[in-house]
């Protein structure tokens, strides 16, 4: 019972104190405001997963289903710039990383630094994406668009793939499931991809904040919570590279 | 007792670039693991009839699960904070475990025909 | 002194509503519009679901009519099957789900746990204008000509066979489950982290208990409705055979996503009523709830268990009979934790001091109607039961009856009990008591019939039926009919009393919660000073010495 007391007189007394001007008002203290946000933060982050989840699903079951499409469809996608994007999105997470500890450092000018090269990364990011997305036009992998079982049914049609993998030609109800494949690889790198773009929308909106100084007065808040922001989408990624392109490759 | 005194060793512990730097150098080797592996065959095991493990798949997801581990504990400071945000993370991972699990389970019995 | 009734009301002749209070802070359309007041916002959400709730009662009454028939001669097949589609898309998404918690719990939890606000204010805005999209889009489809799906937009019906406006009503339905995640999120943040010195977790009102739960299923389960949709507009817009069985996808994979989020749907809008009726039980029989620490776990083990149980809904489906034994087992199992709130709820009532003020009389009807309605959620959990029972009206029966007899009394009760806290103003009491009762009969009448028309085998969702059926059709029509002016009463007479109803004072059926403790209606801040919890939840001994000590007249 005592306890309640001191602690009523001790907050009572902390608010008559000058609070930091970013605290809003229906928070006691700035670490309540702190502590609330970042764990609204994560709980955004669980509806997330959850979200991906409906598509991870469906995607095991069919793989489950049609593994022999899924592996030479698999085979389609570039293991190289799919590592390197990987290697990319890594990487733009330790730079998001340093830029929070610069943000609690106090140090504008290293948290800028980072924002914008996490900025950058996310473009690379985007833009090996771009590329891989436009080889899977090329080739008539999109399905719904033109969709072309060519290259299962006759894997010597297509030599760059063929000399790698030498795979066998897929009967032609199986060689129709590799457009599920795709489906799923579509709409699991496009749903990321999505979430990679709102992120650098974000990022860049951070990046004119930061520079302004906002960021720097000891209000980490924005900066820590986009940060857990970006390393979920990398999270997601570092389960979609080996779903999606490692399935089988020898 | 009040919850106005939140637990504040979480913005209180700085997460030094050292270890940020250390945790990007195993993300990386285990990103050319994970590629390096999916070129191997590493066979399979019939633990029981009709019921067999392939090694790849759950090599690989073992080296993805581990990446994602380090990302959350650390890049995403989780070792270092409160037990609610622990709990949190936990419970997230466990309804979709169990959204999935539970919907595979429907999926993998159908084969198994009649009582 | 009376014992019939335990309202305390100030002197009418020299009480005022106060002047400075949440409704009198600022004025003029934008402070409504921009607010982050929570208390504005619940204000906003009740006009918005009670507009909803009559769209989706005339959809109701449109149904009953043609049912009045054996032949479909009011309205086609095709509009009969839209009807009874928007009627479950309107009343689940757009009034069940939202009902309790973004009115009643949005108002009423700052204040319970003796926080100025919500944790995320402007996330709180943000809902409510998510929810009036969504509403918006709904409405825009009815008018476009409908969705006839079904409120399940079943596969492969809703992505291969059918010209209706799927998409739009998915997407409707995508934006409102945005507004409910963000309404789950808050309150969580909330009752985690804003609550006041001395509030301890089992100091809390089980009312805020019964919303965390249904929060921890609005967060974790909603998102997968949310992928669930996208994936029926891609598969309808792109054709991409995810749910088509032609194409190597399989119809049933839709289900098992669409009823992982719906099943807990269910428990989303039942908990937030169980945890009105905890208050009301408690405030009407002078007693503490019996049992604090069961009821508050059995509502965190209903959100548990809700997770496993969704494919009860698919056990005619062709799930493989191993997956429907283990979730007809656990289905077993998810009944328990409601059965034992409604014994800790009689055990209250239990050598209580009860009355009969109309909170409480639309309790009673709650504990009757909602055992009845999950006892026969049994039969349809054992599958052996559930093959001759399932899409038949048994089903709508049950479901009925723990919504609409359950829920909706739940909701009507909270909402006579905290009026006079809302407001300021009490509603008439005589009235308000008749039109429990009315509904009550009229709800019996409508919905008892089918489940015996479910048992001879009338299937759901038929506009035409054998006409050895149509008498308890009529029955249940004409209790519709009843049912109906039950719930038109409490519009007019609460409307009234906005003007017209005795002033109510602080504390007029004299309970324990903080929000109690407050003038009515409360200022925007809620509590001049930060309340400090020195006394255990639902302690009558502390709140009739703090009235003893209490000055209420000079002389």
């Amino acid at each position: 019972m005592s306890n309640s007391s001191t602690i009523a007189n001790g907050a009572a007394a902390e608010e008559h104190h000058a609070h930091p001007a970013y605290q809003r008002h229906h928070f006691e203290t700035i670490e309540q405001q702190f502590d609330a946000t970042n764990f609204a933060m994560w709980l955004f982050l669980l509806t997330e997963v959850m979200f991906f989840g409906g598509l991870f699903t469906a995607y095991l079951i069919m793989r489950n289903w049609y593994y022999p499409a899924f592996v030479e469809a698999s085979h389609q996608l570039n293991i190289g710039w799919g590592t390197a994007n990987t290697g990319v999105l890594i990487l733009s997470s330790f730079t998001m990383a340093m830029g929070v500890w610069n943000a609690e450092m106090k140090r504008k000018g290293g948290l800028v630094l980072c924002l914008v090269l996490t900025f950058i990364l996310g473009l690379c990011f985007l833009g090996i994406k771009s590329i891989e997305y436009h080889e899977k036009w090329e080739k008539h992998h999109i399905p719904g668009l033109h969709y072309s079982v060519s290259s299962f049914v006759n894997p010597a049609s297509d030599p760059e793939v063929f000399a790698e993998y030498h795979d066998k030609p897929l009967a032609p109800d199986m060689a129709a499931k590799t457009e599920m494949y795709f489906f799923l690889y579509f709409a699991m790198t496009g749903m990321h991809a999505l979430h990679m773009i709102i992120g650098i929308c974000l990022l860049g909106y951070l990046i004119v904040r930061a520079n302004a100084g906002d960021y720097t007065t000891g209000h980490v808040t924005y900066i820590e919570n986009f940060g857990l922001y970006w390393h979920f989408v990398d999270v997601i990624w570092i389960f979609l590279f080996p779903l999606l392109y490692l399935i089988s490759r020898y | 007792m009040s919850e106005i005194q939140a637990e504040s060793h979480h913005e209180h512990h700085i997460v030094s670039p050292r270890v940020y730097l250390s945790i990007l150098g195993v993300l990386f080797v285990a990103t050319g693991l994970t590629v390096w592996m999916s070129f191997i065959d590493l066979g399979e095991w019939h633990f029981a009839p009709g019921l067999t493990i392939f090694w790849n798949p759950v090599v690989a997801l073992a080296i993805a699960c581990t990446k994602a581990v380090l990302v959350v504990l650390f890049f995403m400071h989780v070792k270092y904070s409160t037990k609610l945000t622990k709990l949190t993370v936990v419970a997230g991972i466990f309804v979709f475990l169990a959204l999935m699990g539970m919907t595979l389970c429907d999926y993998f019995s159908r084969a198994w025909g009649r009582w | 002194m009376s014992t019939s009734t335990i309202v305390s009301l100030p002197d009418q002749s020299t009480a005022r509503i106060p002047k400075m209070n949440y409704l009198t802070k600022e004025n003029g359309l934008l402070s409504w519009l921009l607010t982050s007041d929570h208390k504005r916002i619940a204000t906003l959400y009740l006009i918005s679901i009670t507009f909803f709730f009559f769209i989706g009662g005339a959809l109701a009454g449109l149904i009953r009519l043609e049912l009045l028939t054996p032949q479909s001669d009011l309205m086609a097949a095709d509009t009969y099957n839209k009807v009874f589609t928007m009627h479950g898309v309107i009343m689940v998404f757009f009034f069940l789900v939202p009902s309790v918690p973004a009115t009643l719990g949005n108002f009423f939890i700052p204040m319970m746990i003796g926080a100025k606000d919500l944790a995320l204010p402007k996330i709180n805005l943000l809902s409510w204008y998510l929810y009036i999209v969504a509403g918006f889009m709904a409405i825009f489809t009815m008018a476009a000509g409908g969705v006839d799906t079904g409120w399940t937009f079943t596969t492969p019906l809703s992505t291969h066979y059918l010209n209706t406006h799927v998409i739009s009503t998915g997407l409707a339905i995508f934006v409102a489950g945005f507004s409910s995640i963000f309404t789950g999120l808050n309150f969580i943040v909330t009752i985690h982290k804003m609550r006041c010195p001395g509030m301890t977790w089992f100091r809390l009102p089980l009312f805020v208990w019964a919303h965390y739960a249904a929060s921890i299923l609005m967060v974790l389960g909603t998102p997968v409705l949310a992928i669930t949709l996208v994936l029926v507009v891609l598969e309808r817009t792109v054709h991409i055979g995810v749910f088509d069985p032609a194409l190597g996808g399989d119809p049933l994979l839709f289900q098992h996503l669409f009823w992982f989020y719906s099943h807990p749907a269910v428990y989303i809008m039942i908990l937030p009523g169980m945890g009105v009726i905890s208050e009301v039980i408690s405030t009407f029989s002078r007693k503490r709830v019996f049992g604090y620490t069961a009821v508050a776990f059995s509502s965190v083990a209903i959100a548990v268990f809700g997770f496993f149980v969704w494919a009860h809904h698919m056990f005619i489906m062709g799930i493989s009979n191993y997956a429907a034994l283990v979730f007809s087992l656990l289905t077993m199992l998810v009944a328990v934790p409601s059965a034992i709130k409604i014994f800790n709820w009689a055990f209250t009532l239990y050598k209580g001091s009860i009355t009969f003020e109309t909170p409480m009389l639309y309790a009673f009807g709650f504990m009757g109607l909602f055992t009845i309605g999950g006892m026969t959620g049994v039969f349809l959990g054992t599958t052996g039961t559930d093959i001759h029972l399932t899409e038949t009206y048994f089903i709508v029966a049950h479901f009925h009856f723990v919504m609409v007899g359950g829920m909706l009394m739940a909701f009507l009760s909270g909402i006579h009990f905290w009026w006079p806290k809302w407001t300021g103003r009490m509603y008439p009491e005589k009235i308000s008591q008749f039109a429990a009762v009315v509904t009550f009969i009229g709800f019996c009448f409508t919905f008892f019939p089918q489940f015996i028309l479910g048992t001879l085998g009338m299937p759901r969702r038929y506009a035409a039926y054998p006409p050895e059926f149509q008498v308890l059709n009529v029955f249940s029509t004409a209790g519709a009919t009843i049912l109906g002016v039950g719930y038109l009463l409490p519009i007019l007479y609460l409307t009234w009393s906005l003007k017209y109803g005795e002033i109510a004072g602080d504390n007029p059926w004299q309970a324990t919660g903080l929000e109690w403790q407050t003038q009515s209606p409360p200022l925007t801040e809620n509590f001049t000073e930060l309340p400090i919890m020195d006394h255990e939840a639902y302690d009558y001994e502390w709140l009739e010495n703090k009235q003893a000590k209490e000055v209420a007249s000079v002389q």
